[in-house]
């Protein structure tokens, strides 16, 4: 990861449910590549398509309605990226043009794939979700500044501040190499290895 | 303080304090096709090894034909993908069981039987399942790719500590009542996401009295209700399920890790985050009627109206998956007819779920109207049945004895549905188009799956026990 997250402005577009899994953002026959590039397209299929083939976009699905094109904030509701453990989920979420998720939570293990992918997860309360899809849906050209060294984000008059790790934040701020980063702590580990017993 | 399970486990690999953080070390690193290739890819870019490669594990389980042992059966993007892995394991020295070696299978299943999970590990792999493992009492655990590459390169992850939940399974169970029901049950009561952000130790007589494979199905679906891992206390039954194991400690080598296995467990008075109580004589043979593996009843109840639901979220989630399910409130499930039947996984795909489902089998033949497979979650399940003669039991009554793999839970092979079948499933997600698009998925036990076959529709295994 090279370049860092500092402050994104964008539009949102409003995905009002709970419980998106990962077999819904990319599904499985869509896992057989090898490289980290292209799932942008299939982003959503089963919901985004009427057909199998990707010829026909569903016009009911929010991700396709023309007030939301372009938009790089994706909101959703309770328990965002369950399931299974496929990083091509924020690949794709990426790929496709959004930065930013704002939901009501994450599932552990997308939650860390998106900051391991410089998608910014940004978990707000219950309550604070309301508000901000209403003033998405009363306003799609609504701009969104979040700022992630500020830790907020502000839609019209709503500002909320969100939570995240200071580690975590330092590496979206920093794009830092995580691998590169643990190398350096090489003999550290050698030492642990040395204590372990033989049968392991 | 007193310690639990997992602040044993954990303390036990921390390498180094990172701020808020831990370098956690990992003991063993499970890999397969579809979370590796990328990972592989980002560590030549930059010209990294493999750091230890005795230590990592490949299998081809995902997206391989369950009908042939071609590499290329189910079409040249799977077979790059599987020859990739090949690739990958042959260039870092990795050892790799692909399709058709005797011991290739479900990673989930494979590594077990191979003595590679071991008490007190860590174990982690591309794949929310990982957490099977805990049933060791290892911390066990899914990453995603750019963690794949992390422990390839350093043997290490960075993680924060998650709470801790300890759910107790009280009591003895009903006949009939298996594994898969504790586990369905459970997610039941606390949710689909009740358990994010937590480890979760299962305890209890009724989890004390389980098999090692029965402890795995319940471990596997730990993430189905949104935790990190979990974990049961390893013990005697541990012990004597790991020893003799391929890649298991011997000598005065197992007696020092026996003496050690012994240690990990939750002292008195240690504290947990979250405790969840559950009464074992009360759980049913359990059934999805929804989208996710929380919307759950016991083969005899109506299926739950959205209203129900106090809950505004949960409430609509009813509301949606009862669409999708092609479903009312009130209907019973045992009133439902199925079209396929998908006996396997890493849920349940090991030797006492195949005996569990062709003690049905043999019960009586599979309806005209459904098609059924039985799929051995590795080469020596396969084998194993064979070996008592219950893929006999099996073709015999109208069901496909398939190959070992991931098959239909995933169908990222050719095992796949079509719009509007409706599976009875021994797998663990039922979302939207898990199986195939449009495709209805309720998940069940392997014994009331074989029943459904039997009968066409969904039964209570309750009346197959005689």
């Amino acid at each position: 990861m090279s370049q860092g997250f500092t402050v994104h402005t964008g539009r949102a577009c409003p995905l009002d449910q709970a419980n998106v899994d990962t077999d819904q953002i990319i599904p499985k026959q869509f896992l057989t590549g090898v490289t980290r590039t292209g799932y942008g397209k299939h982003l959503f299929h089963d919901w985004r398509y009427l057909d199998l083939h990707e010829q026909e976009p569903n016009p009911d699905f929010v991700v396709n309605k023309p007030e939301y094109a372009g938009a790089s904030i994706l909101l959703s509701r309770e328990n965002f990226g369950c399931g299974s453990s496929r990083e091509h989920a924020p690949w794709a979420l990426a790929d496709f043009g959004f930065d930013v998720v704002i939901a009501t939570s994450f599932a552990d293990i997308f939650y860390g794939n998106c900051i391991n992918n410089q998608l910014l997860p940004i978990a707000l309360s219950s309550s604070q979700m309301d508000a901000l899809f209403g003033a998405v849906k009363a306003n799609a050209d609504l701009e969104i500044v979040v700022d992630l060294p500020a830790q907020t984000v502000i839609a019209g008059d709503l500002t909320f501040s969100f939570d995240i790790l200071a580690h975590h934040k330092n590496n979206l701020i920093k794009g830092l190499d995580a691998i590169g980063q643990t190398l350096e702590l090489t003999s550290t580990i050698e030492e642990f290895e040395a204590k372990q017993p033989a049968w392991l | 303080m007193a310690k639990t399970l997992y602040d044993k486990v954990w303390e036990a690999h921390v390498v180094d304090q990172l701020g808020e953080d831990s370098l956690l070390y990992i003991d063993r690193h499970l890999i397969h096709e579809v979370t590796s290739p990328q990972a592989f890819a980002g560590l030549n870019e930059k010209a990294r090894k493999v750091r230890r490669p005795d230590r990592t594990f490949g299998t081809m389980d995902h997206s391989i034909s369950t009908r042939s042992l071609a590499i290329d059966a189910c079409g040249p993007q799977n077979a790059l993908q599987l020859k990739t892995l090949a690739t990958n394991c042959e260039e870092h020295g990795v050892k790799l069981f692909p399709v058709g070696h005797q011991k290739q299978g479900i990673v989930h299943v494979m590594g077990p039987e191979l003595g590679l999970i071991l008490p007190g590990m860590t174990v982690v792999c591309g794949d929310s399942h990982t957490a099977t493992h805990g049933a060791f009492g290892a911390l066990a655990f899914g990453i995603g790719t750019s963690q794949v590459e992390h422990v390839l390169a350093t043997q290490t992850l960075k993680q924060s500590k998650a709470k801790s939940m300890l759910i107790n399974v009280n009591g003895k169970l009903a006949v009939g009542i298996t594994a898969k029901d504790i586990i369905l049950a459970i997610i039941g009561k606390i949710g689909h996401a009740g358990a994010t952000g937590h480890v979760i130790e299962y305890a209890g007589e009724a989890i004390r009295s389980l098999t090692m494979e029965e402890r795995m199905t319940i471990c596997n679906m730990s993430i189905e209700a949104g935790a990190k891992a979990g974990m049961v206390a390893p013990d005697d039954t541990t012990f004597e399920y790991v020893k003799g194991r391929e890649y298991a400690p011997t000598g005065s080598d197992w007696d020092a890790a026996v003496a050690y296995w012994k240690s990990l467990h939750s002292e008195d008075g240690a504290t947990f985050d979250t405790v969840v109580e559950l009464d074992a004589a009360d759980i049913a043979p359990q059934i999805t009627w929804g989208t996710n593996p929380g919307q759950v009843i016991g083969v005899d109840a109506p299926v739950p109206a959205p209203e129900d639901f106090s809950d505004a979220v949960e409430r609509e989630s009813a509301r949606k998956a009862l669409a999708y399910m092609g479903l009312s409130a009130g209907d019973k499930l045992d009133a439902v007819p199925v079209s396929h039947v998908f006996i396997g996984s890493c849920t349940n795909g090991r030797i006492e779920d195949m005996r569990a489902a062709a003690f049905i089998a043999k019960q009586g033949k599979v309806a005209d109207t459904v098609t059924a497979i039985v799929v051995p979650g590795s080469g020596a399940v396969k084998r194993q049945a064979e070996e008592e003669g219950l893929d006999k039991i099996f073709t015999d009554a109208g069901f496909e004895w398939r190959l070992p793999g991931c098959s239909m839970c995933l169908g990222m092979n050719d095992d796949i549905l079509q719009s509007g079948d409706r599976c009875a499933s021994t797998s663990n997600r039922n979302f939207e188009g898990r199986q195939g698009r449009g495709a209805r998925t309720h998940l069940v036990s392997p014994a009331m799956a074989a029943a459904a076959a039997l009968k066409g529709r969904f039964a209570d295994v309750r009346e197959f026990q005689e």
